[in-house]
């Protein structure tokens, strides 16, 4: 019986003729075998041809070193019967951290030279055999010593044909757990705050006196539960008794491993809270010890559970070494990536392997005490400082929920002050933003941002947008309802309500769009509130900028100043002394003139030139007999067409000279001190907004509109018939309150004039071919992108830092970039 | 959409025979974006008018120009080729007229040689240039141009004029050669990005031109734009963006030099192989190449050349070029063997890639490539990647940066990939009275422009603040009223910091 990792190089060593490729045949797969003569065959056209062995080999490692970085199990078939053909194999199996075995097999001599004999394809003698034998012979003593993990001699035919092969899983493969778990961070001897926090998470004693979680949930410690707190032998109690209880597991800590060393003896220097560690054991019973020491002697460097979704390890994992086994994985696992420098208080320097981590497996680790727990690219550090008087924080898992307790006092000082952030929170990070990345939100699943994106936004972010500081949030894209089959419509109210009623919606509100541009609008109450809540020192006070982050003009100051005026009655009844809101910016032509001019007046300007005098071409053939009558007729009507199209816009552009004639619509409370407000019902926003009383501002219209009510939903479809019949843009309906899922925060329904700005004068003579249109795409970016503003605007609320309020903006407008169809 | 074309020669109908319609009928001819449909309005002896009119399908047009297409914006739909006298119009009329255009008449052999008095009308002519440029294109051909400007919108006559013209040619003239003349002159005033490039547009470019194109005195100009211009996938994401906030892509331009250089596209390339071919029709940049020993060298040059000189004096061996653009300085940067490791960073992928183009990256040797790392980032942005140069070069970028962000960029550079060296240069606002014909700043993307004094305090104050020296240095003619064009600090970190 051989036993071999389940994650292995498996090296077959044997002279020529001993039956290795029957042997592998018979056990592996042919996709894991990868054979010498099969290479030598793939660079020479011919199995035999000894000249090409070194490209062979060349090929054969490239082969087994792309088959192990992708964590696949692999044999080697060549004779190996040197000690360098050997080396070079271990060195590939460690440079790709698994682990290798030999699988020896000794046949005798003539065994070997009669195989061969009857293959006419080798047509060398016995000397061949007789040398590699030799060679064989030689390092047969020495093999264990090469740095195989294990050595299986086969010896004789017999011993060969009867061998039978098993696999052991990797001791961190966990990966049948499924959970769900509770994973807990640094708990550094803190008993009585780590029994509050399980009965936080709904641990209870059992009829036993066991702990254990109603609803079967896995406690998982992410190591260094011991050292510094007053109860070291009280956690390792607790903990132990799960671990033996089935109810949790533990992966090792650096803390651990140091003190299984103190106690095993061993010189270590006594530093970081060990002393505590060990005056506490001195005084449990030696039993008690002897358990503890084992315990911790026994514990794995990381574990990957639910699948290989998660990855638990002390001081977190790249992704390359999930699953793995070598020193430095454990190395990485038990201390990080350090660079081997130390940092003004003498501690490691640690590489931020986190801000590089594109991994698809949640990494849950703790060892870095920070203040609070943030996500960085799908990986989380739970280490809150409890020890130090932070929190003992648990995540739990799935639901990324974080649970914490406070720390009953601080049990020991800290080296570092905690708290003295990783990095200045004021300055973003190329890797904040570049790259294929996931921006975690709680609002929905994480979003992915590909590279190309992220590459089109960082130009447009750099070189147009507005301060990042300012720039706390970009509005998502809005989608129309399915596509309308009313005779002459592409868009109606009917489709929307449809929709949200079948998502449970039980009200929606309808708001007047304004045919203005998007706007949000950043304001601080005084220049200090902003340099101190914003971080901005040039004295601005706020900023409104377009849905793509650029400032509205060249000079926004007056406007804002302006509008902070507006907004005065905001402050008392938002109790902040800043805000964020969602608003359209009045008349549509103050920015989009050039835009206006230079494609629909552009347009207007080339159809009603032509189809004049087309039509007196036609008419004049006419006049003539010739048969020219539908082009007439049609030409005509397109003539029409035209003159409607020029009005669709015309209607939405006046002059403005300065501030005169600007108007701002806010329709939307986003964000203020401490509360992410945009997550409040409609009815609070418009009712709030109320208050606005200024000729700068102009209300939004808007119904409400019970679904289950015939009656309702009529009196608004009759309403937006008015708005639209009139030339009006159109309304958006929202669910009245937050609805979470897969719900669309608003769908726009446009009217049947207005689209013709959007889908060209002719639209209404093509609907059936326009019906064919494809809303998914939209929608699904409407819903990540909601995700990712709300995200921002959370982050915002919570006083996080500018980087982490940057990256959902940036990820928006990197969602942006993307091509969908642009009418919708 | 409509052309019109009308004879009073005698008998005028004899225009049916040329163009092989019909005047009776009424001809329906398919398209692949519509209908082309052939009429006649007048038919007399005295005088006959053939009308061509395209009816463009604008959603066939759309769908036939496939997925591979990158122009995803709503200019797209909402355009004028329904009605204006485009390429589309062009492409028709060449396949309608296609024996009248290649000047044969099986009825009337004799007539295709003949000069007939025409008149063409287009009534709504897309013309990027004007009605003065319709001028200068059609007049050095014979004929007689009447080209007024349509306004943009009756009802906001401060639009003023839009791209259209109504034009009408008179003259008199062989029928084929009229039609070559609209075939190659209305993609060309047209100038649209609307137009796609096919490999066989040069030969099409050069039969048409027959016997005209060659001495004509725009012929750089239309050689040009008939081939088009190409769009990139990265500026069609930007031009996407652009809409988003109710702007035009021009608006959203790359800050990168204006003038493209030779070699630019593959369609210049073949542009310029042709002309060559030709034999005595250099192309308009070749001469723009040629060096001129006797004219003084551009401040651009110069600029790069201090810069040069000074990272030499300082004896750098690495060198970052922050805000790369095209890649100028990178070039010269490598083929000084002294520069071991070069580095280019620019915000714009677009840039970068007409860098990667012009520095002819893919055929660079192994050694000289692996001396260079190009990269996108930005300089607000803190970066690991810009760590590790003997010295920085950010030359003409500065100014490119809104002023509340410079801080940020302080930051990135001096605080975090600390340089032993950074060489900043920047234009000298005081010089700008020298430009003769300069109203405000020296190139639209600038968000400000310093003096002298002004420059000198922002860099004290930084080289302060990140523990440098810095020490100014002029570049350019340094005028003794106003100073030189360009000022450049250099900036050298103190050794114990």
């Amino acid at each position: 019986m051989i036993s071999v990792p389940e994650l292995s190089l498996v090296v077959l060593i044997g002279v020529s003729g001993s039956g290795k490729s029957t042997f592998a045949a018979r056990h592996f797969k042919p996709t894991q075998v990868i054979s010498s003569d099969f290479c030598r065959g793939l660079v020479s056209d011919d199995e035999n041809d000894q000249s090409a062995t070194p490209a062979a080999f060349d090929l054969l490692h490239h082969i087994v070193g792309v088959r192990l970085a992708r964590g696949l199990f692999t044999v080697v078939d060549a004779t190996n019967v040197q000690y360098a053909a050997r080396k070079s194999l271990i060195e590939l199996a460690r440079r790709h951290d698994v682990l290798c075995d030999a699988i020896v097999l000794d046949v005798p001599e003539e065994v070997a030279v009669e195989r061969n004999a009857v293959r006419p394809d080798r047509d060398f003698g016995r000397g061949v055999v007789v040398r590699q034998r030799k060679d064989l012979r030689r390092s047969l003593s020495r093999i264990s010593h090469d740095g195989f993990r294990r050595v299986h001699v086969l010896r004789g035919v017999d011993e060969i044909d009867g061998a039978l092969i098993t696999y052991e899983k990797a001791w961190s493969d966990r990966t049948e757990l499924t959970g769900p778990f509770d994973i807990i961070g640094d708990v550094h001897g803190c008993r009585a705050e780590l029994e509050a926090l399980l009965g936080r998470l709904g641990w209870r004693r059992g009829p036993e006196g066991g702990l254990a979680h109603p609803e079967g949930r896995t406690a998982v410690f992410v190591g260094d539960l011991v050292d510094r707190g007053p109860d070291t032998p009280g956690v390792l109690r607790l903990v132990m008794d799960m671990v033996e209880a089935g109810t949790a597991i533990c992966v090792a800590g650096n803390h651990e491993q140091k003190l299984v060393r103190a106690l095993g003896g061993r010189k270590v220097r006594v530093a970081h809270g060990l002393q505590e560690s060990l005056d506490q054991l001195a005084g449990q019973p030696p039993e008690f010890v002897a358990r503890a020491r084992a315990f911790m002697d026994g514990l794995i460097s990381h574990y990957r559970l639910d699948g290989g979704h998660l990855v638990v390890a002390h001081a977190g994992l790249k992704e390359a070494y999930h699953g793995r086994a070598s020193g430095r994985v454990r190395a990485f696992a038990l201390y990080g990536d350090t660079t081997g420098e130390t940092d003004e208080y003498g501690l490691p320097v640690r590489y931020p392997w986190a801000d590089d981590y594109r991994g698809r497996a949640m990494v849950v680790y703790g060892h870095t005490p920070t203040t609070r727990p943030e996500w960085v690219n799908n990986t989380i550090c739970l280490d809150t400082g409890c020890v130090f008087g932070g929190h003992l924080t648990a995540l739990r898992y799935p639901e990324r929920q974080i649970v914490q307790v406070p720390a009953e006092k601080v049990w020991y000082e800290p080296a570092k002050p905690l708290g003295a952030p990783a990095r200045d929170p004021g300055m973003l990070d190329i890797n904040d933003v570049a790259g294929t990345r996931y921006v975690e939100t709680r609002f929905g699943a994480r979003v992915k941002v590909m590279e190309e994106n992220a590459a089109a936004a960082l130009e447009v972010m750099s070189r147009f947008a507005v301060d990042p500081r300012w720039l706390v949030y970009l509005p998502p894209t809005m989608a129309p309802p399915e596509t309308s089959q009313l005779d002459g419509y592409l868009e109606h109210p009917h489709e929307a309500f449809e929709e949200f009623a079948a998502a449970g919606v039980r009200e929606v509100v309808c708001e007047e769009k304004h045919m203005g541009s998007r706007a949000v609008a950043v304001l601080a109450r005084t220049p200090e509130v902003a340099a101190a809540r914003f971080g901005v020192s040039d004295g601005s006070a706020g900023a409104v900028y377009t849905r793509t982050g650029r400032p509205f003009f060249a000079d926004t100051a007056p406007l804002v100043a302006r509008l902070r005026e507006a907004c005065e009655p905001l402050w008392a009844e938002l109790g902040s002394d800043w805000v964020v809101l969602d608003c359209e910016l009045l008349p549509w032509s103050a920015k989009a003139g050039e835009l206006i001019r230079s494609q629909y007046a552009s347009v207007g300007a080339a159809a009603r030139a032509a189809l004049p005098e087309a039509v007196s071409a036609l008419e004049a053939a006419a006049g003539r007999g010739l048969d020219v009558g539908e082009l007439l007729t049609r030409t005509r009507r397109r003539s029409r067409n035209a003159a409607l199209f020029r009005d669709a816009y015309a209607r939405y552009c006046w002059p403005v000279d300065g501030l005169e004639g600007i108007r701002l619509a806010p329709f939307q409370i986003l964000a203020c001190e401490g509360r992410a407000t945009a997550l409040e019902p409609h009815a609070w926003h418009l009712s709030t907004l109320a208050l606005l009383d200024s000729p700068l501002i102009t209300r939004t219209e808007h119904v409400f509109v019970t679904l289950d009510s015939a009656g309702s939903r009529a009196e608004a479809t009759a309403w937006w018939e008015s708005l639209t019949a009139a030339g009006g843009e159109g309304m958006v309906v929202k669910p009245a309150s937050y609805a979470p899922g897969r719900v669309q925060p608003g769908v726009k329904v446009r009217g049947r004039e207005y689209l013709r700005i959007i889908y060209g004068p002719d639209y209404t003579e093509s609907l059936d071919v326009l019906r064919r249109r494809f809303l998914g795409k939209k929608r699904s970016m409407a819903l990540r992108e909601y995700a990712l503003g709300l995200e921002a605007l959370s982050r915002l609320a919570d006083g996080e830092a500018g980087w982490r309020v940057h990256e959902p903006v940036f990820a928006v407008l990197a969602l942006e970039s993307e091509p969908v169809d642009p009418r919708l | 959409m409509l052309l019109t074309i009308t004879t009073t020669a005698k008998p005028a109908t004899d225009l049916g025979f040329l163009l092989h319609k019909h005047p009776g009928r009424v001809q329906e001819f398919g398209q692949s974006f519509g209908t082309a449909t052939v009429f006649y309005p007048e038919a007399g002896d005295e005088r006959c008018t053939a009308a061509l009119m395209l009816e463009v399908d604008p959603i066939a047009l759309v769908r036939s120009r496939g997925k591979r297409s990158p122009d995803f914006s709503l200019s797209q739909y909402v355009n004028d080729r329904p009605y204006a006298a485009s390429s589309l119009l062009a492409v028709a009329l060449a396949d309608v007229f296609r024996t009248a255009r290649a000047g044969r008449c099986k009825a009337r052999p004799e007539l295709p040689d003949t000069p007939l008095p025409l008149e063409l009308r287009l009534p709504a002519l897309p013309c990027r240039g004007g009605p003065e440029l319709a001028g200068r294109l059609f007049e050095p051909l014979g004929w007689e141009v009447e080209a007024r400007a349509v306004p943009l919108d009756e009802g906001f006559p401060e639009w003023g004029e839009s791209r259209y013209v109504r034009l009408v040619l008179r003259g008199t003239a062989r029928l084929s050669d009229a039609l070559n003349h609209l075939y190659v002159l209305l993609p060309v005033l047209d100038d649209g990005k609307h137009y796609w490039i096919a490999p066989d547009e040069v030969d099409k470019l050069i039969r048409a031109g027959e016997g005209w194109l060659r001495d004509h005195p725009e012929r750089g100009l239309i050689t040009r734009r008939y081939l088009g211009r190409r769009w990139s996938l990265a500026r069609a994401a930007l031009a996407r963006l652009a809409e988003l906030g109710d702007e035009t892509e021009e608006q959203l331009e790359p800050a990168v030099e204006e003038d493209a250089p030779a070699g630019e596209s593959a369609a210049d390339e073949a542009a310029a192989v042709e002309a060559e071919a030709q034999g005595d029709v250099p192309s308009e940049q070749a001469q723009g190449e040629v060096p001129q020993p006797d004219k003084p060298k551009s401040l651009n040059v110069r600029r790069r050349e201090a810069v040069l000189a000074r990272l030499e004096q300082l004896g750098a061996t690495s060198v970052i070029d922050l805000g790369c653009g095209q890649g100028e300085l990178v070039g010269a940067l490598l083929a000084r063997p002294r520069f071991a490791r070069v580095g280019g960073m620019d915000v714009s992928s677009m840039a970068l890639t007409i860098a990667a183009r012009k520095l002819r990256l893919d055929r660079m040797s192994e050694a000289r490539r692996a001396r260079l790392t190009l990269f996108q980032g930005a300089l607000t942005y803190t970066d690991r990647r810009l760590s590790g140069y003997d010295a920085a070069v950010l030359m003409e970028v500065i100014e490119h940066v809104d002023p509340p962000r410079l801080q940020a960029l302080e930051r990135v550079v001096f605080g975090q990939a600390r340089p032993g060296h950074v060489l900043v240069t920047t234009p000298n606002v005081e010089y700008n009275v020298r430009y003769e014909f300069l109203t405000g700043r020296r190139h639209p993307d600038h968000r400000f422009e310093w003096s002298r004094a002004e420059f000198a305090a922002w860099a004290t104050r930084v080289a302060g603040e990140y523990g440098y020296q810095v020490a100014f240095e002029p570049v350019g003619d340094d005028d003794p009223e106003v100073g030189p064009p360009t000022q450049m600090g250099v900036f050298t970190r103190d050794q114990r910091s």
